[in-house]
């Protein structure tokens, strides 16, 4: 059983300028008196205000809502990266964020010694590590790529890595940016078919997205976040026909129903 | 086309130790809530002990990738140093090359770590920034990692250490033993000093060169080059050397290995700095750990 609580979270990015962020300014306002007044009135971006939503197992959640809506925000927040200012999460369940094609890799090393160390991380033991080796080298594709360092990697070929790496080890929470799209049309297909088959397992998906297609064939609930306030929360039908202009709406219902 | 998926994801995170607790993310003020958070990041750090040893040692494989004796450079400097600061110094100082030598040997070694320790902990989590952003790992394991990185260079440099000993045939003392604890306190202020440091640093950018700077005058002011009994005959201010962190924690394993006898002032001395060091570092990794995450 998974659960992902969210709990009146907010959270805010400090706005340290150019000059502020040094040292010298700090010092300078504390010499005269003013860092009170400075931390007081330190101006901070709101990124998150008071979210609360929870989900369980076999939810597949959809995050709509313009850029800079906080959509990628909370994401990160959710994975536990962030640790907001206000607020609870709990978080049952191994997570895996899909939050950018990188995945905290370092491009020097080599793909088998990049894909060693998540292994690692998750606690792996050698035989499960070569285990993990072999499946992300079959699934990405990159047999003969695994021995050189990741910059050498196109730009396909490190989202392929990335994704068969965060979902080679089978996460119980998924959380995922729209940068998954990123990859060609074929690895699409197998990369849907691979998370189906994790969604399937009743565990959570979580996804951002731009397009209303892939939400509607994925999700089976959709929160549209505006300006970092939870807009509308609901299924993608209700939130899209809200969310979307009529013909687009229509257009993405077309083709829902003809992928179903 | 590529070859099919059997949709297998067969390997389950959840078959491993650990992983099952819920984890729970309050936004605390109290100094309670942000002390157990900071203590559960250090021992979560401390389980994944594999990945630390696996990110120093592939850290220093890759900084030698592609040349020939690979991490064998570190001894080779280390040992052309030693060779040539000894003897010029030995001339300066009047020094007998046979007592200098070893003496030099093990301080400038010990040195390179406190001067590396600072100045690449001060970069800890700035350099871990696409780690730190991916996803959620204990951040005290970026400051592991950079200890752990060290303490395998240090272990390079030691073989130039027995080696100057074996040439000149010096013979530690007993005491000699007591380097093990010292070792043990190396450890601990090292990791302090690097959870410190990277805190303070990825906050404001400008401490990484002031700790550079700091430590190159204390390496000036520390009697590391030169011996204390070397200079006594010209009156110097003894603060320097008394009351200075840096010399009692030299001191503790050098005078040892040279066949000194164990001195408990200087233990004394390198204690309390010690938990003064660990006081503060806790106090600043408290107080700041939520927050690496957005300053990185």
């Amino acid at each position: 059983m998974a659960n992902l609580i969210i709990d009146n979270v907010s959270v805010a990015f400090p706005l340290y300028h150019g000059e502020s962020r040094s040292l010298k300014k700090t010092v300078f306002a504390a010499a005269s008196g003013r860092l009170g007044e400075d931390r007081k009135h330190r101006l901070v971006v709101e990124a998150l205000r008071n979210i609360s939503f929870e989900l369980h197992t076999g939810d597949r959640l959809g995050f709509v809502g313009s850029n800079g809506a906080g959509k990628t925000t909370l994401l990160r927040t959710m994975a536990g990266i962030y640790e907001p200012v206000g607020g609870n999460i709990t978080i049952d369940g191994a997570v895996t964020a899909l939050l950018d094609p990188g995945q905290g890799m370092n491009f020097e090393l080599t793909g088998r010694e990049n894909i060693r160390l998540r292994g690692l991380f998750s606690g792996f033991n050698e035989l499960q590590i070569k285990q993990l080796q072999a499946d992300v080298a079959a699934f990405a594709g990159l047999d003969q790529f695994l021995e050189l360092p990741v910059r050498t990697y196109s730009s396909g070929m490190v989202v392929r890595l990335g994704f068969a790496l965060a979902t080679a080890i089978k996460p119980q929470i998924l959380l995922m940016d729209e940068w998954i799209l990123a990859g060609d049309a074929a690895f699409l297909d197998k990369a849907r078919h691979r998370l189906e088959t994790m969604v399937r397992g009743a565990e959570i998906l979580v996804l951002s997205s731009h397009s209303a297609d892939i939400i509607m064939q994925w999700c089976n609930r959709v929160i549209w976040m505006d300006g970092g306030q939870v807009k509308a929360d609901g299924t993608p039908e209700e939130v899209l026909g809200a969310y979307l202009p009529p013909d687009q709406f229509a257009q993405a219902m077309a083709a829902a129903s003809v992928a179903a | 086309m590529i070859a099919p998926d059997q949709g297998k994801a067969d390997l389950d995170i959840s078959q491993t130790a650990g992983s099952q607790r819920p984890i729970s993310i309050t936004a605390s003020d109290d100094w309670r809530g942000r002390s157990i958070m900071a203590w559960k990041d250090i021992t979560e750090a401390l389980r994944l002990w594999p990945l630390v040893w696996t990110l120093s040692l592939l850290d220093i494989r890759l900084r030698y990738r592609g040349s020939l004796i690979g991490p064998f450079w570190l001894t080779m400097s280390t040992a052309v140093m030693v060779g040539a600061i000894g003897f010029l110094y030995s001339r300066l100082f009047h020094q007998n090359v046979a007592s200098y030598l070893p003496f030099l040997s093990i301080s400038i070694v010990l040195w390179t770590f406190i001067s590396t320790i600072t100045a690449e902990g001060s970069v800890c989590f700035t350099q871990s920034e696409g780690m730190i952003r991916a996803m959620r790992m204990p951040l005290s394991l970026h400051a592991a990692r950079v200890v752990m990185r060290n303490i395998l260079v240090l272990g390079h440099n030691i073989v130039v250490i027995a080696l100057v000993f074996a040439i000149f045939r010096t013979i530690p003392s007993m005491a000699a033993f007591s380097v093990l604890p010292a070792c043990a306190l190396w450890v601990i202020d090292a990791m302090a000093m690097t959870l410190m440091l990277g805190t303070i640093g990825a906050r404001f950018r400008d401490i990484p060169p002031i700790v550079g700077s700091i430590v190159q005058i204390a390496f000036y002011l520390t009697p590391v080059m030169w011996n204390p009994v070397m200079l006594s005959h010209r009156g110097l201010s003894t603060i320097f050397v008394n009351w200075n962190p840096f010399y009692a924690l030299l001191e503790i394993m050098r005078g040892p290995l040279l066949g000194q006898p164990l001195e408990p002032r200087i233990w004394g001395v390198a204690l309390v700095y010690s938990v003064v060091l660990i006081i503060l570092a806790g106090i600043v990794f408290m107080r700041a750990r939520p927050r690496i995450a957005y300053w990185v």
